[in-house]
């Protein structure tokens, strides 16, 4: 039975008869269903700035032969623009003559509730918190001039029709809950931003707890910002915090180990499998299991069950993360990282929820052994140049280590390393695994998906800092 | 009037009717149609194709002050009669905003001249990849190159209608030809990849695809055995690809939002000079053919011609409706933000820039998010070459620049080198003595 077709006036046995005829002679494909709901709500500069639901519906048909991908999407869920997806795919892929995969695992497990998260908080309710958290945030710092608070959420469902009519589904929650201050105190203006969020209902990340506790983070660190000096400029040790400091590992390593880069040889990392490519004691995990959290799924895009993968054991490259077509090009199975933004997007390999597992060393130790270097606690984004392999992350919050002691806090700077030897030169790794808030969206080739990832605090020998002091 | 889509003005009409009857005091509802085609070329042969047909619809109600908008892509009856029942009924309940309004009438658009942004052209998917297929080619006649990143090949046709409750109805049709060549050079270990990239608004204007292929291997090529140098204060020129991003952090930090908000390192600066007199900006929409041309912003304003900084002075903010009845000045049209903004022509070449001093860090590619709109600092990662005596000497990655934009757009230098390639165009520049952090 297909929900998503219910609503429309094609049926599922038509939809089931036209993909089946489309991927005939095709190795791999399938029809992509989506119904997505999405409601955003601002409250910037004291008023409720702006407020708006959407709802998109819509079909991705996929046709694969060898390395060749053929896709059609449309918002037209009708029988005439499936047939003309159909002859747009058929035409391009003119030669095929492949061998339709069925294999697909089952899985009966879920990581998170199927409910919409939208419908089960009334509007007027969350504008009350908004207001909420505008009042205490001012109340709170008389140094605050602008508060901006973001509900996000969103409930998509989704259903993968393959060839001879096998049907899989998932219903997906997401919210986030974002606030963002600027301060102002004897002339000089910081900004900061905080937030939660992740595949559960509005409630449990909006208790009073958690959303003051979100509100007390986004004045902390614009606060220290206030103080904060020019950065250094050069290499030097850095000391990572734990949490969503991962982004580095999302940067300098996770994108080099996508299935794609690598089956194209484009990556730096494309012949390491089994090869040393980090220091002894960093094992580093794709896991979309974890329950409710922001990066995780159930089934993937193309309905593969998620799974946790390792990709660095020990230091050794053990996986790369893969989809079904870049894993049958490489001989191997696909991991579940199969993913795309949404109907008018193609599938990609694309992280989960990276994380670095723990060591045994205590960030204390690591700050006591760095003679001049930086304390990076909190991050903006980053950034990977996957072929050279040089990455960069933005820190937010950081501050000087001089002699072994914490010293003052530093400008935003952006932090470039090569990503091939950056963990090499972790020479310690903390008991103090954390994952991030869940606020995480990563970008490739135009499509932006939800993420997690998680660390425990980390030394590395050696990055550069792009401050400004020499 | 321009022309439109009968069955789009249609779904428009019925929208606000039907709004209104359900008790919203104003309307405006807007469509976005467009159909795209892409085309992806990898190693000789097609890898991905992928044919997209798109519609939105979006849909504000204001009940006298308060307001509430619906997005959605499917256009039914049914559908659209629940999701204005629920926009109606949201707006109710929101709370009220004095500033929420519609643009005032006289600033609407009424007419202009053919700006030429549709060309009916279609290429079949066997001429786009004809097209990669000589731009992959001639990028590998040069032995360096070794693999490509995908070339594409996109067209797109897109209509839309703007309609709104006090009389405002217009639409118009543009199109879209883009082509992307990505290329990886790889000598004695060291791998990097670089790429080359041309969209206009008609076919015939797009870079022949032998320039494409050979730009994109010369530029991948140059950058083989890059070097980290030691930190140090070095003159930097940008690039024209990255230079453009400064009009970037410019017009994001002159928004009226920004500004209203003082969330904005040029807060203070109206009237005041932020660069040297030799440099003016312009933001004009009635460029033919124009890459960010437009006949009205997202609410239906005509677009003001704009000489945002004149003789280094700051002139001008952009403003919409909603900040311009906060800030208390009328709409320029800058709802959907600039349209082609550029600076104009700086008086030296770039040859002369090149030889201003011994040793200068030549950027030609930038990584990261690091520039900070509310205090004006700045560092990103970066790579390029280094300059000495005005002759490329090797290439450089694996560091940083930084520094202040006050600081920054003061002490800038144009060159005259000046094309239209995009929809924000600038110069290559100078910036003399910045911060680059590398070994």
């Amino acid at each position: 039975m297909s929900k998503i077709l219910k609503n429309s006036e094609l049926d599922i046995s038509t939809a089931s008869s036209i993909v089946s005829n489309t991927l005939n002679k095709c190795d791999d494909g399938e029809l992509y269903l989506e119904d997505s709901k999405s409601e955003s709500i601002i409250l910037d500069d004291n008023k409720i700035k702006s407020s708006s639901y959407k709802s998109d519906l819509g079909y991705g048909l996929r046709a694969i032969t060898g390395d060749v991908v053929a896709y059609s999407h449309s918002s037209d869920l009708s029988k005439k623009s499936l047939n003309e997806s159909s002859k747009n795919l058929s035409s391009t892929l003119s030669s095929s003559n492949g061998t339709y995969n069925f294999e697909i695992k089952k899985t009966n497990k879920k990581y998170y509730s199927e409910k919409d998260p939208i419908e089960a908080k009334n509007f007027e309710s969350k504008i009350r918190i908004l207001n909420q958290v505008n009042d205490y945030v001012r109340n709170k710092n008389s140094s605050v001039r602008q508060v901006t608070a973001t509900l996000l959420g969103e409930h998509r469902s989704i259903e993968i029709l393959r060839s001879g009519g096998e049907l899989l589904s998932d219903d997906r929650p997401l919210v986030r809950f974002n606030v963002s201050v600027l301060l102002e105190k004897n002339g000089r203006k910081e900004s900061a931003v905080y937030g939660i969020g992740g595949r559960q209902n509005y409630d449990a990340y909006l208790d009073e707890k958690n959303w003051k506790g979100v509100c007390d983070e986004a004045l902390r660190i614009a606060d220290v910002n206030l103080n904060s000096k020019p950065a250094p400029a050069g290499e030097m040790q850095v000391v990572l915090g734990p949490g969503w400091p991962a982004i580095l590992i999302h940067e300098a390593i996770g994108h080099g180990l996508e299935g794609d880069f690598n089956r194209k040889k484009t990556s730096a990392f494309h012949d390491l499998v089994g090869r040393k490519v980090a220091s002894e004691g960093v094992t580093i995990i794709d896991d979309g299991t974890l329950e409710n959290k922001r990066g995780s799924l159930t089934i993937d895009d193309e309905g593969t069950p998620t799974e946790k993968t390792v990709l660095i054991e020990n230091g050794i490259l053990k996986n790369f993360m893969q989809d079904r077509l870049n894993a049958r090009l490489m001989n191997t199975r696909s991991t579940g990282n199969g993913r795309r933004e949404s109907y008018k997007h193609v599938v990609m390999p694309r992280m989960r929820n990276t994380i670095m597992l723990d060591g045994n060393h205590s960030q204390e130790e690591m700050i006591k052994s760095v003679k001049k270097g930086i304390f990076a606690v909190s991050f903006g984004g980053g950034q990977v140049d996957i072929t050279s392999g040089k990455f960069v992350f933005n820190c937010t919050e950081a501050y000087e280590i001089i002699n072994g002691k914490v010293c003052s806090p530093i400008k935003g700077a952006t932090l470039i390393g090569d990503g091939p030897s950056a963990l090499k030169e972790v020479s310690m790794v903390g008991n103090d695994m954390m994952l991030d808030p869940g606020i995480g969206t990563c970008g490739k080739a135009g499509q932006g998906v939800p993420v997690g990832v998680g660390q425990p605090s980390i030394l590395i020998n050696k990055m550069t800092v792009g401050g400004t002091q020499l | 009037m321009l022309e439109y889509n009968n069955k789009l003005s249609e779904i428009v009409d019925h929208c606000i009717s039907n709004a209104k009857k359900k008790g919203a005091t104003d309307v405006e509802v807007g469509i976005l149609k467009s159909t795209s085609e892409t085309v992806s070329f990898r190693n000789k042969k097609l890898d991905e194709s992928d044919r997209s047909e798109n519609i939105g619809l979006s849909l504000t109600a204001y009940v006298n002050k308060k307001k509430n908008s619906v997005l959605s892509s499917n256009l039914n009856t049914d559908n659209l009669e629940k999701l204005i029942e629920r926009c109606v009924e949201a707006a109710k309940i929101t709370p009220e905003d004095e500033f929420n309004s519609l643009p005032d009438e006289e600033l609407f658009f009424k007419k202009s001249d053919e700006l030429d942004l549709f060309d009916e052209t279609h290429l079949e998917n066997n001429r786009k990849i004809d097209y990669l297929k000589e731009a992959e080619e001639v990028a590998f006649k040069n032995k360096e190159i070794v693999n490509t990143n995908g070339s594409s090949f996109s067209e797109s046709k897109t209509e839309v209608v703007l309609c709104n409750s006090k009389g405002f109805k217009n639409g118009y049709k543009t199109s879209n030809f883009s082509a992307y060549c990505e290329v990886v050079s790889k000598k004695n270990g060291s791998m990097e990849r670089d790429y080359e990239y041309t969209s206009k608004r008609h076919f015939e204007d797009l870079l022949k695809p032998s320039e494409l292929g050979s730009n994109a291997a010369e530029f991948a090529i140059r950058k083989l055995k890059p070097q980290k140098i030691n930190s140090g204060k070095f003159d930097i020129i940008f690039d024209k690809r990255i230079s453009k991003n400064f009009l970037n952090y410019l017009s994001s930090a002159i928004t009226g939002s920004s500004i209203y908000k003082g969330t904005s390192f040029l807060k203070e600066k109206l009237n005041k000079k932020i660069f040297s007199e030799n440099i003016n900006i312009v933001d004009r929409a009635d460029i033919k053919r124009g890459n960010g041309s437009k006949y009205f912003d997202n609410e239906g304003v005509k677009i003001k011609n704009l000489s945002l900084v004149n003789k280094g002075i700051l002139n001008d903010f952009l403003i919409d409706t909603y900040y311009g009845k906060k800030l208390n000045i009328a709409s320029n049209g800058r709802s959907g933000g600039t349209t082609n903004l550029y600076f104009e022509n700086g008086k030296k070449d770039l040859k002369d820039l090149m030889n201003s001093s011994k040793k200068i860090f030549y950027v030609t590619e930038t990584i990261g998010h690091g520039t900070n709109i509310v205090t004006g600092d700045y560092s990103l990662g970066a790579s390029g070459m280094m300059i000495e005596n005005g002759e490329f000497v090797y290439p450089i990655s694996e560091v940083t620049i930084a520094g202040n934009l006050n600081e920054m757009f003061i002490k800038m230098v144009l060159a005259n080198d000046l094309q239209f390639n995009y929809s924000t165009n600038s110069p290559s520049v100078l910036i003399e003595n910045m911060t680059v952090a590398g070994k």
